[in-house]
């Protein structure tokens, strides 16, 4: 018994990685400008005589590709910890209004530096988005103590999430006009645009909560039996809260800053990478989740750039035909369950 | 301080308002402390404030001369666990997952189990008779088999001390008794300290060391069993209104019907207890006689008769006594003799068995 579940977790995260090396391969060489893989090899190891391919690749596909890597990996993970926070399967930082609470911070700050010609760094952006995410996580907290039920809490997060939307839909009429276009994309989830400087400061951020995400594995574990005996368990609850809200705060933010907020990759990933791994232990999930979220967005990213090219659908249109209904499923087996 | 375990004056209760005040327990190591008490009385709550789930209102908790509130989040789940009525949250976990839990203040940072955990695990799994259920999920086995594997689990904590609230309550007979002698083995091997609350008075009885009674603001009484469960007592603490509660041998009865008799139940020696009982179904009122004190018939009867002829333990019966029964007889139409016959020392009931057939009554033999 415990021999098989070892296979099958190495199988799962082999599984998880070719996806990522798979993905990571069609996501360079597909789009307007097909890149075959010697030509790849060729310009990595500086011996490139295309200069045209060499841009595409250097400049575009390869941040673009990276970001998308660690931002989705973010994103599944800053579900995750929610969802384990909240002991709620359908929490994520989209539906919970996060990531439109930091939507709506950005906008604001990016309006009022712009309008001021203040130039944004990527440090303001995420401090920003931050600040935003703390905040709508600070009214779904005190909503969360007054609402019962999982259902409630989500539609909650939904309302406070229309009520950020729809203030940043106004700061953004009434932006100058070459703001709107640059606001509009960002508002509705995209990841284009990445430069190599956006990789390096979400490398650092990510890499650095992911750190601290994985060593709370253990705490994590006894708090999902529930609280009682967590606390029997030997956990400060109060200590271990304060860091989940935080760290998935972090995480909702980097990805907002970034990307704008793309729906459903929170959610659904960890349900996905649960149904993979057949277990919940958070020392595998918390990798598992980070590896599902990437192979995840760069599936949806590679189909929201290739399918209208040269048009680019939003990231988020195509997240929600593969997450909803992993979403709908697993509100199903919910119900059954409690049902029994 | 002479006690193991130790509060002071402790008052518990939810957002700092007391439930229940100036709680005093004294325990030595090993003993089993239970407490009883109607149900919303703070059982609950004063179990969850001794294991620190429920912050103190007033007073202190002390364990092995250390105050509780003084020890460390680890350091409390080496020494002391818990099993709490709250379901555990597991998903996709066996039983042998869920038991392995427990090991949990003794591992590593990223909770990588030993093989010494194993040995722990297997062993405490052995103990409770899971071992077969191992590889089940947890949320897909009974209640009954649940509870065991909550204990297989506060067993591999490895504990000093053990806090139950109603762990007997979702198991059978079986399991009930080899739950609580489980508990006295653990005492004895390991000097474990259980505290608990339980519903069953008379396991609670049988099994405790000192008993608790919750009820009110106040904790009521807190001592040894005999000196708990004196007559009345039970009742008084439940507040038991229809029915009755037999504190010396820890047996219930029904209500009994009300009216006047008319039926006389010749018994003795455990022969009418059955009778009483169905009387009492059929909402039929009876006085029965002639019975000793000490006869096994006597506590039924005293709690299901109207009337119930007795005799002093060890004396013979009396002129009197005879008389009383006869007359009672005369009142009844009829009489029910549940003896198939009659001893050498039970003369008096022979004779009134031959005084109701000679009076014209009907009578039945019960079988």
């Amino acid at each position: 018994m415990q021999k098989s579940r070892k296979y099958r977790y190495i199988a799962a995260f082999i599984f998880l990685g070719i996806g990522t090396l798979i993905f990571w391969a069609l996501n360079i060489c597909i789009g307007s400008v097909s890149i075959t893989l010697p030509e790849i090899l060729g310009t990595l190891t500086g011996q490139g005589n295309n200069e045209a391919v060499e841009r595409i690749l250097w400049d575009i596909r390869l941040p673009r590709t990276l970001a998308v890597t660690i931002l989705g990996g973010a994103l599944a993970l800053a579900g995750y910890l929610l969802q384990t926070f909240f002991h709620n399967p359908i929490a994520g930082p989209f539906v919970l209004g996060i990531s439109s609470g930091a939507k709506m911070v950005v906008a604001l700050v990016m309006v009022f530096l712009m309008g001021r010609s203040i130039r944004v760094t990527s440090a303001d952006m995420i401090i920003a988005a931050f600040v935003g995410a703390m905040l709508s996580m600070g009214f779904v907290l005190l909503l969360s103590r007054r609402v019962k039920g999982m259902s409630m809490l989500v539609v909650s997060g939904v309302m406070i999430g229309y009520i950020c939307s729809a203030i940043t839909e106004l700061v953004v009429t009434f932006a100058d006009d070459a703001d709107i276009v640059n606001l509009h994309n960002w508002s509705q989830g995209s990841f284009s645009g990445m430069t190599w400087d956006n990789v390096k400061v979400m490398a650092v951020v990510v890499t650095v909560t992911f750190i601290a995400v994985f060593l709370l594995s253990k705490p994590l574990f006894a708090y999902q039996l529930g609280e009682v005996y967590a606390q029997n368990m030997g956990i400060n609850i109060r200590l271990l809260r304060l860091f989940l809200v935080i760290l998935s705060s972090i995480l909702s933010a980097c990805i907002v800053a970034f990307a704008g907020p793309i729906s459903f990759v929170g959610i659904a990933t960890p349900h996905l990478v649960k149904k993979l791994l057949g277990t919940v232990k958070p020392i595998l999930m918390i990798p598992g989740c980070f590896l599902g979220g990437s192979v995840f967005c760069l599936f949806c990213d590679l189909l929201a750039r290739t399918i209208l090219a040269p048009t680019e659908l939003s990231i988020s249109t195509v997240t929600a035909i593969f997450g909803a209904p992993v979403v709908l499923w697993v509100m199903a087996k919910h119900k059954k369950e409690r049902a029994v | 301080m002479k006690y193991y375990f130790k509060t002071e004056q402790m008052s518990v209760g939810y957002q700092g308002k007391p439930l229940i005040q100036k709680i005093e327990i004294g325990l030595n190591k090993g003993e089993i402390l239970t407490l009883i008490g109607p149900n919303g009385a703070g059982k609950s709550t004063i179990l969850k404030s001794i294991a620190k789930q429920l912050k103190l209102i007033g007073g202190a908790v002390y364990l092995d001369k250390k105050e509780m509130a003084q020890m460390s989040g680890t350091e409390l789940s080496q020494r002391m666990a818990v099993v709490f009525t709250e379901k555990l949250k597991t998903e996709l976990m066996t039983c042998e997952d869920v038991v392995a839990t427990g090991r949990y203040p003794y591992t590593g940072h990223f909770g990588i189990l030993s093989k010494e955990d194993d040995t722990v695990i297997e062993e405490a799994m052995e103990l409770v008779h899971v071992t077969e259920i191992r590889n089940q999920d947890f949320t897909k086995i009974s209640d009954g088999q649940r509870q065991r594997v909550m204990l297989a689990k506060a067993i591999c904590q490895e504990p000093e001390i053990i806090i139950l609230d109603e762990p007997t309550s979702s198991l059978d007979v079986k399991y009930k008794l080899e739950f609580l002698s489980l508990l006295q083995e653990l005492r004895i091997r390991k000097g474990l300290t259980v505290i608990m609350s339980i519903h069953e008075l008379e396991l609670a009885e049988r099994v405790s060391d000192r008993i608790l009674c919750v009820n009110g603001e106040y904790v009521e009484r807190f001592g040894k069993p005999e000196d708990i469960f004196q007559a009345g007592y039970i009742k008084s603490l439940f507040g038991i209104e229809t029915g009755s509660f037999d504190e010396e041998n820890g047996s219930m009865e029904l209500e009994p019907p009300k009216g006047n008799a008319d039926i006389f139940v010749i018994a003795g020696g455990g022969s009418g207890r059955s009778t009483y009982r169905k009387l009492q179904r059929e909402r039929k009122v009876f006085v029965t006689g002639i019975i000793y004190e000490n006869d096994l018939d006597f506590p039924t009867a005293r709690a299901l008769a109207t009337e119930v002829i007795i005799v002093r333990a060890f004396e013979p019966v009396d002129k009197g006594i005879l008389e009383q029964a006869k007359k009672a007889i005369d009142s009844c139409s009829k009489v029910i003799c549940c003896r198939e016959q009659f001893g050498s020392l039970e003369i008096a009931n022979k004779e009134l068995l031959e005084y109701a057939r000679q009076s014209g009554k009907a009578v039945e033999i019960a079988e």
